[in-house]
């Protein structure tokens, strides 16, 4: 084949929905063998591109060449027969199942069970991707998962594979061994699509990168050429504005005391947490890092309140035995908390963004003899939505309408706009774009300078190392103890995230507080 | 070509509106072939149904009695409802009202004291309370299934009532028939309009239409209720009680069923039968709906329901049509109505298929 004919080329593709237009005449060229990154922020029209190329999205207008002749894909299976796969950020597994029991549903025709499993051995191994066809999906760590869903596009030998933010689940160490699979096959022609805003990660790892903004593509360049905020500028139209972080004035003992809380996870699949202790105190910011599903959904449902544990003074809140309180009653005790999920649990989407506000800030006087002040709600929700740059109309604005970003914005700046004294965020930039991102980063670090408690739980490491104090690492439901941002590295917390610390840490957390101390 | 429904960015202000009037239409074609199919004309029908029974006062009357038991029940129920709590037996829980109601004016046949009536609605409405309390609990404690509780215990109120006109209640006097002596005058709710059979329990109907209006859209409780329904994890969140949610859903459901309960009893009955009921609790399960679960909708819907009833009658008398007929013809107009609500929250989009054309695998 000639090298020169695109893999996939891609030309004058639009799409509109009723609201928004998602892809205004985007061109694409991806050459064979060739990783080639999208880049967007959140909302930019990645996503949608990528569901026209797999089949799921009929584009609008525009035409699609693969390996030089004019296509039209129809539907994934479509995809999948031209030799297009795609990895999703979202693994659509069946837990219950097995490995190859998974990979045996997503094939397009029967294939023998004993067959199947060779070759998934086979193509596992010559790839990296050790993987065991027998093993039951809900016993697999989540990157385990990515290799399953990995493996089960490789087995349909694809000429193009494309993966939709990939490392937004895996440790620093898991990236570059995926990285090294990712090299392998690009070098045997396989193209790669790959998908992503950790601007880094596109600058080891693709030769070309083509970015959008707003659905329209604002340039392509050699990303390896760029600086990280050279593809930033292009990226959103603008510098990117610099947290600043002063060093922390910690005040008191702690605001937030966790005790060797240990709790058994109320799903089969979910984590246990065991003896874990942790001390946040006012004007700090505390990490936890860590691999998602090790424990974090579990210690966030803890401290919230969603849960409520047995013994009163296991989680003590400025000085309050607060463990079998509800989370209400633990919000007018100075709690503010920001959820991973946005929609359903951080806001409810069918309703406004005004009696989204009244959800937790009904303790700010939006009430009267248990009527709702309608004139203070929607003067709280225009506050929050002033301040925190919110992108939406108007108060009364359906939640479900506000992108990602911004409904994390209006989320944080409810939170905010409470004046806690601890405030907890679980994944707060998770899906959110760059800009938004370090609006939200800066004002947790403000909150901070304020002398409020705030505990961050990130997988992101960068963003951790970024605004925290100190950081602690989950693993196995257990907590590590607590490093010194400026002490520390990814190296060391990609270590511990790998569990490391739990087989010689007999006394949890003591030696923690001894060593935050001493700075 | 296929017809896909495809999801509005958000709902349609004028399909609000439209929704019940192409439902209407519709159910007047459906009508239209439907009595024809039965050799009547189809235009004396449909007098017979909507404009016979409402042509007199009496029949405007009846039309106001029969809304007034089926906006009590359904108000309390759709408090419940947009808090995902299940309660299917208000039919019971009216029963229990009728009970304890009924209970206090036959305790007290003698009394002229003006404190009888309050006594019987205060008695109904906990006994309708009392009755919604037993599935809340179970629910609460052991996670019964407050559908199912709530409904086996219609049947078992139908056969207390049942057991008390039989037995210990029966009015001595009443030649044997299974029922309880007739209520005493200050045990009877007051006439509203003469010649016709509307009580002041048309207006307790009311109050009730505006304080659930308050309590669903002003009140800090009935929007939390509501965001439990919607969203059970943002709740959960944001600290409000399940438990706190399921009770007052089905107290509240069970309070304004008992109300209508001794509104019966006190009203058009004026004394406890073994059955005090034509099904007002069942049928509210429609109104809430139908009326969507707003306070005022549910008034509307209560009218339209009274409205069927009354037209069912009429229609069985007027025009020989078996009841079933106009059961059939009652079920077709409520399910257009929930039907064409769709159309709020969806357009019909018609997909042409497109040709699908002829690709090669490209060589390598």
């Amino acid at each position: 084949m000639d090298a020169l004919v695109p893999r996939l080329q891609l030309s004058g593709i639009s799409k509109t929905y009723p609201s928004v237009v998602a892809n205004a005449d985007v061109d694409l060229s991806v050459l064979p063998g060739e990783i080639h990154a999208v880049l967007g922020e959140n909302g930019a029209g990645k996503s949608t591109l990528m569901k026209i190329i797999y089949g799921v999205v009929k584009p609008d207008s525009g035409s699609i060449r693969w390996n030089g002749k004019p296509v039209t894909i129809a539907s994934p299976a479509r995809a999948r027969a031209l030799g297009i796969g795609m990895v999703f950020q979202h693994f659509s597994l069946f837990e219950t199942l097995t490995v190859a029991e998974n990979i045996a549903l997503a094939l397009d025709r029967d294939i023998a069970r004993s067959e199947l499993d060779a070759r998934i051995r086979e193509v596992s191994e010559r790839y990296g991707l050790p993987l065991d066809p027998r093993r039951h999906i809900h016993s697999m760590s989540v990157g385990e998962r990515q290799r399953v869903e990995i493996v089960r596009c490789l087995l349909q030998a694809p000429q193009l594979l494309i993966m939709d933010e990939p490392t937004s689940v895996l440790t620093p160490q898991a990236v570059l061994k995926l990285f090294e699979t990712l090299r392998l096959l690009a070098q045997e022609g396989c193209s790669i699509l790959y998908i992503s805003h950790k601007l880094d990660e596109i600058r080891a790892l693709c030769q070309k990168a083509t970015v959008l903004r707003a659905g329209r593509v604002t340039g392509t360049c050699d990303p390896r050429q760029e600086t990280s905020s050279g593809l930033a500028r292009l990226m959103i139209g603008a510098d990117l504005p610099h947290p600043h972080h002063r060093d922390a004035r910690t005040r008191g003992d702690g605001e937030l005391i966790v005790d060797a809380l240990s709790l058994a996870a109320d799903d089969p699949f979910g984590t246990d947490l065991v003896d874990v202790d942790l001390t946040v105190r006012g004007g700090e910011i505390v990490g936890i890092a860590g691999v998602s599903g090790n424990g974090q959904n579990e210690l966030m449902a803890a401290l919230s309140g969603e849960r409520t544990l047995e013994r009163a003074d296991a989680i003590m809140l400025n000085g309050e035995p607060v463990a079998r309180l509800d989370a209400a009653r633990r919000r007018a005790l100075g709690l503010a908390f920001v959820p991973e999920e946005r929609m359903g649990r951080g806001a409810v989407p069918e309703l406004s963004l005004a009696d989204n506000a009244l959800l937790t800030a009904h303790r700010q006087e939006l009430t009267r003899r248990g009527l709702i002040r309608t004139d203070a709600v929607i003067a709280y929700a225009q506050a929050v939505i002033n301040q925190f740059r919110v992108k939406a109309p108007g108060p009364d604005t359906v939640a479900r309408s506000l992108s990602g970003g911004n409904l994390q914005k209006f989320i944080v700046g409810r939170e905010i706009l409470q004046g806690p004294r601890v405030m907890i965020a679980a994944q707060p930039t998770w899906g959110v774009d760059v800009g938004a991102s370090a609006q939200i980063r800066q004002a947790l670090i403000d909150l901070r300078d304020e002398g409020v408690a705030v505990l961050v739980v990130s997988e992101e490491l960068d963003e951790l190392f970024e605004i925290c104090d100190r950081i602690v690492v989950i693993a196995r439901g257990r907590l590590s103890v607590s490093k010194q941002t400026r002490r520390t590295n990814a190296e060391e917390i990609g270590l511990l995230m790998s569990g490391s610390f739990i087989a010689d840490k007999s006394t949890p957390d003591r030696g923690i507080e001894n060593e935050a101390r001493a700075h | 070509m296929r017809i896909k429904l495809e999801a509005r960015p958000e709902p349609s202000r004028l399909m609000g509106w439209m929704s019940p009037v192409i439902a209407a239409l519709a159910t007047l074609v459906v009508g239209f072939a439907l009595f024809s199919g039965l050799g009547k004309n189809p235009f004396e029908a449909f007098q017979v149904f909507f404009v016979k029974p409402v042509e007199t006062l009496y029949g405007f009357g009846e039309l106001l009695l029969k809304a007034t038991p089926l906006t009590l029940c359904a108000v309390g129920l759709a408090a419940g409802y947009r808090a995902n709590v299940w309660n299917i037996g208000a039919e019971g829980q009216l029963t229990l009202g009728a009970i304890c109601g009924g209970g206090v004016a036959l305790a007290f046949p003698e009394s002229s004291s003006a404190w009888i009536l309050p006594s019987m609605i205060v008695a109904g409405a906990l006994g309708g309370m009392a009755w919604a309390a037993i599935p809340a609990w179970l629910r609460t404690r052991f996670n019964a299934n407050e559908i199912l509780v709530s409904l086996m215990l219609v049947y078992v109120a139908g056969l207390l009532l049942s057991l008390l006109v039989h037995g210990a209640w029966r009015d001595p006097e009443g030649f044997n028939f299974p029922q309880s002596k007739m209520f005493a005058d200050v045990a009877l709710l007051a006439n509203l309009l003469p010649q016709t059979r509307l009580h002041v329990g048309f207006l307790i109907a009311l109050a009730v239409v505006a304080a659930g209006w308050i309590f669903m859209s002003k009140s800090l409780m009935g929007f939390q209720m509501r965001v439990a329904g919607l969203a059970p994890a943002a709740a959960n969140y944001a600290g409000i009680s399940a438990s706190r949610t399921v009770w007052a859903g089905m107290l509240i459901g069970g309070a304004t069923a008992g109300l209508a309960g001794v509104c019966e009893v006190a009203g058009p009955i004026g004394q406890l039968l073994p059955s005090v009921s034509p099904g007002y609790g069942f049928a509210a399960i429609i109104v809430a709906f139908v009326g969507r679960l707003h306070p005022l909708g549910i008034l509307l819907a209560s009218l339209l329901m009274s409205l069927l009833y009354l037209g069912g009658e009429s229609a069985q008398m007027a025009l020989a049509l078996p009841s079933a007929v106009t059961g059939l013809f009652q079920g077709t107009l409520l399910f257009f109505l929930l039907a064409a609500d769709v159309l709020i929250n969806y357009r019909v989009k018609i997909v042409r298929a497109a040709p699908v054309p002829v690709i090669r695998p490209a060589p390598g």
